[in-house]
C-alpha cells in the first residue's frame, strides 16, 4: 500500500511539474508584457524592446543551443564509451582531466578567446565555447551510467554468448540511459543559460537586451533580456525532465 | 560430454597459477560439482570451459570437439549459464530476458513464443502471469527460477551453474534445489556446478570433485563414496563433523529398506468395535485412518473412538507424510515433529505404504557406520 500510495504522490508530483512550470513562465511573461505595455518607451527602447527582437533573440538561442548539445553528445558520449572499455583503463584519468580544463576557465574569457584566435563568426565561436563547457557533464554521465550497470548483468549477458557489441547497444546503453539524461540535462540547461554570453561576440540571444540596456542605459531591456534568458532555462529544463522520464527504460 | 585436459589459468604478476593442470571428465547426463574453499579456482575452472575466462595453457573438449580456440561467442551459445548474482536483464520482460538465447539463434517468434512458455511452466511460473513481468517486480526466488529458465532456453546439452541458489535464504534455496533435481530427473543435462557448501554439494551432486588451492583435486567421486571412504585428510576436514547425518541426507528411505509396515489403519467405514480391538492389539496410542486412495487422513485415539462420531472430524490431522524416496534425513525430522514418533511414508500417489521409527533409522545408521569402519580397515594396511 504504502509503495502505491508513493506512485500516486510522485505521479501527482509529475503532473504538477508538467502543468505548474509553463503556467508560471507564462504568468511571469504576462506580467512583463503588461508593465512594458504601460510604460511610456522612448526612441531607443522602441528600437531595443519589439517583438521581432524577441522572436530573433529567441531563435538564435535556441539554435545555439541545440547546436551546441547536439556537438557535445557526437563528442561526449563515444568517448565515454571508449573510456569505459577495459583497453582505455590506462588513458581515462588524462581524458577526464583534459575536459575538466576546459570547465575550469571563465566562460567569457574562453568565447573571446575563441572568437578572436578560432573563427570570427560569433555563433559559431559560442556554439564551439558552449561544447567544450558541457562536454564534461555529459562525458561523467555516459561513463558514470555505464560504470553503475551491475557485473552480474553483464557477466550473464556475455556467458550466454552475447557480443561484446551487443552487450553495449543491448545492455550497458539502455541500463545507462537514466544517469546519462541526467548528465545531457545538466548540459543542455548550462548551454543554453551560457549561451546569452554570446551576445558579446555578436551571436545575439536574449544576452542581446541585455548587453544593449547596459551600453544604452535602459533598464528596461536588461530585465526583458534575463527575464527572456530565464524562460529559455527554465524550458530548456522542463522539456528535458519530460525527455527523461519519456526515454528511461521500463522496469528500471 | 566435458573434459578438461591440464586446464591452466596464470594470472600475470602472480607466482602460482590460479588454476594448475586441473583434468577432468564431466560425464554426459551428469551433476558435476566443484567444491573447495574460496580462492581454491573452482569459479575460475568454470568460467574457463566457456571461455570468460581464457585458459593459459590446456585444452577443452565438448563433446569430443576440441573448442580451447572456437569462437567463444558461439560457444557459449551451446551452454546454459547461471551465476548467483542471476544477472537477469531489468529492462527487459521476463518473456525477453529468457527469449535471450533463441532470438540470438534466430529462432521463428512463434516458436520462441512457445518455448518461453514452456520454460516458465517447467520452473513453477504461470507464463499467464509471469511473462510480461519486469524482474524487479518478481522475489528472489522467482527470479533465479527465471535464470535458470532463460538458461535452458535453447536446450543447450551443458549448463555451468555458479552457486546459482547462493543468493537466496535457506528455506528458498532448499525448495530451488529439490525443484532443480526434479527437472534434472527430466532433462538429464550435463551440468557443472560451482559451490562453496558442501552439504549442498552432497544434495546435488552425481559426483564431486573436491578442490584445494590451484584447483587441485583433492577427490572426486559420487558422494556416496566420498562420504564413506574420504580419500585424504584434506577432503575429511572439508567434510567437517556430522558425517553419518550428511549421509542420511543421501539415503533414500526405499533404498534401505527401513519402512516398517506394522501400524494399525481404518478407513472410515471400519465399525467402532473392529478398530477399538485393532488398537488394542497393535499396543499403539493411535490407529491411522486412512481415505479411498489409501492415502493418510488423520490420528485416531481410543478416546476419538468413544465419542462415536464420523471419524473424519475427530483425531488429529497427519500434518506431513514423506515421499519414499525422500532421504532419511527428511523422515527422521518428520518424525521428531510427529506426536508418535512415526514418520508415515507414501508413494508418488500420496497412497500409504508404511512408517519409519527412530529404531529404523538407527539400524540403518549401525548398517552404514559398518560399512564406513570395513572400508577404514581396508584402507589401514596402507597407512604408517
Amino acid at each position: 500500500m504504502s509503495i502505491a500510495a508513493g506512485d500516486v504522490s510522485r505521479g501527482s508530483l509529475r503532473v504538477a511539474r508538467y502543468v505548474g512550470v509553463p503556467v508560471g513562465v507564462g504568468i511571469a511573461c504576462l506580467a512583463m508584457y503588461v508593465y512594458v505595455g504601460s510604460q511610456e518607451l522612448d526612441s531607443i527602447e522602441q528600437r531595443i524592446i519589439n517583438w521581432g527582437n524577441v522572436i530573433r533573440a529567441a531563435q538564435e538561442q535556441i539554435s545555439i543551443s541545440l547546436w551546441a548539445t547536439l556537438l557535445t553528445l557526437v563528442i561526449a558520449v563515444p568517448i565515454g564509451i571508449a573510456l569505459t572499455r577495459p583497453w582505455a583503463r590506462g588513458i581515462t584519468p588524462y581524458v577526464i582531466a583534459v575536459a575538466n580544463i576546459g570547465q575550469g576557465f571563465p566562460a567569457i574569457g574562453l568565447l573571446f578567446g575563441i572568437y578572436i584566435w578560432l573563427t570570427r563568426n560569433g555563433a559559431r565561436a559560442t556554439i564551439i565555447g558552449l561544447t567544450a563547457y558541457a562536454i564534461l557533464p555529459v562525458l561523467r554521465g555516459t561513463m558514470v551510467g555505464l560504470q553503475q550497470v551491475d557485473r552480474g548483468v553483464i557477466k550473464s549477458a556475455r556467458g550466454m554468448g552475447m557480443s561484446k557489441a551487443a552487450v553495449l547497444f543491448r545492455v550497458e546503453l539502455p541500463l545507462s540511459v537514466p544517469i546519462l539524461l541526467t548528465g545531457v540535462r545538466t548540459a543542455l540547461v548550462l548551454t543554453v543559460a551560457t549561451s546569452v554570453l554570446g551576445a558579446f561576440i555578436g551571436a545575439g540571444t536574449f544576452g542581446r537586451f541585455i548587453t544593449a540596456g547596459q551600453t544604452q542605459g535602459r533598464q528596461l531591456a536588461v530585465a526583458v533580456g534575463a527575464l527572456g534568458a530565464a524562460v529559455m532555462a527554465i524550458m530548456a529544463d522542463w522539456l528535458a525532465g519530460i525527455a527523461e522520464d519519456l526515454l528511461r527504460p521500463k522496469g528500471l | 560430454m566435458i573434459r578438461l585436459d591440464q586446464l591452466t589459468k596464470r594470472y600475470p604478476g602472480q607466482e602460482t597459477p590460479a588454476v594448475d593442470g586441473i583434468d577432468l571428465d564431466v560425464p554426459e547426463g551428469e551433476i558435476v560439482i566443484l567444491v573447495g574453499p574460496s580462492g581454491c579456482g573452482k569459479t575460475t575452472t568454470l568460467e574457463m570451459i566457456n571461455r570468460l575466462i581464457e585458459p593459459t595453457s590446456g585444452r577443452i573438449f565438448l563433446e569430443g570437439e576440441d573448442v580451447t580456440h572456437v569462437n567463444a561467442d558461439q560457444l557459449r551459445r551451446r551452454m546454459g549459464y547461471v551465476i548467483q548474482q542471476i544477472g537477469l536483464f531489468p529492462h527487459q520482460t521476463i518473456a525477453q530476458n529468457v527469449a535471450t538465447v533463441p532470438k540470438m539463434l534466430d529462432w521463428d517468434s512463434p516458436r520462441i513464443d512457445e518455448r518461453v512458455d514452456e520454460l516458465l511452466d517447467l520452473v513453477g511460473l504461470d507464463p499467464g502471469t509471469y511473462r510480461d513481468r519486469y524482474p524487479k517486480e518478481m522475489s528472489g526466488g522467482q527470479r533465479q527460477r527465471v535464470g535458470v529458465a532463460r538458461a535452458m532456453a535453447a536446450d543447450p546439452p551443458v549448463m555451468l551453474m555458479d552457486e546459482p541458489f547462493g543468493a537466496t535464504d535457506p528455506i528458498t534455496r532448499e525448495r530451488l534445489q529439490n525443484e532443480f533435481l526434479r527437472i534434472q530427473d527430466d532433462i538429464r543435462k550435463t551440468i557443472v556446478f560451482v559451490t562453496h557448501d558442501i552439504d549442498e554439494a552432497i544434495k546435488m551432486g552425481d559426483r564431486i570433485a573436491i578442490l584445494r588451492e590451484g584447483s587441485h583435486i583433492a577427490q572426486y567421486d559420487t558422494p556416496e563414496n566420498i562420504l564413506s571412504d574420504p580419500a585424504n585428510e584434506f577432503v575429511e576436514q572439508f567434510l567437517g563433523s556430522g558425517i553419518l547425518l550428511k549421509r542420511l541426507n543421501l539415503t533414500r528411505i526405499d533404498e534401505m529398506g527401513v519402512t516398517v509396515d506394522e501400524w494399525p489403519t481404518i478407513d472410515a467405514d471400519t465399525p467402532t468395535e473392529q478398530a477399538r480391538e485393532r488398537l488394542r492389539d497393535a499396543g499403539q496410542a493411535h490407529l491411522l485412518l486412512l481415505d479411498r486412495e489409501r492415502r493418510p487422513e488423520r490420528w485416531i485415539s481410543a478416546h476419538d473412538l468413544d465419542q462415536h462420531r464420523d471419524l473424519r472430524t475427530t483425531g488429529t490431522p497427519v500434518e506431513a507424510a514423506v515421499d519414499e524416496r525422500s532421504s532419511l534425513n527428511d523422515a527422521l525430522q518428520e518424525m521428531l515433529l510427529s506426536a508418535n514418533g512415526v514418520a508415515v511414508v507414501v508413494d508418488r500417489d500420496g497412497a500409504y505404504t508404511g512408517t519409519v521409527d527412530l529404531e529404523a533409522i538407527a539400524a540403518a545408521i549401525r548398517e552404514m557406520r559398518a560399512a564406513a569402519l570395513e572400508a577404514d580397515g581396508a584402507t589401514t594396511p596402507e597407512g604408517p
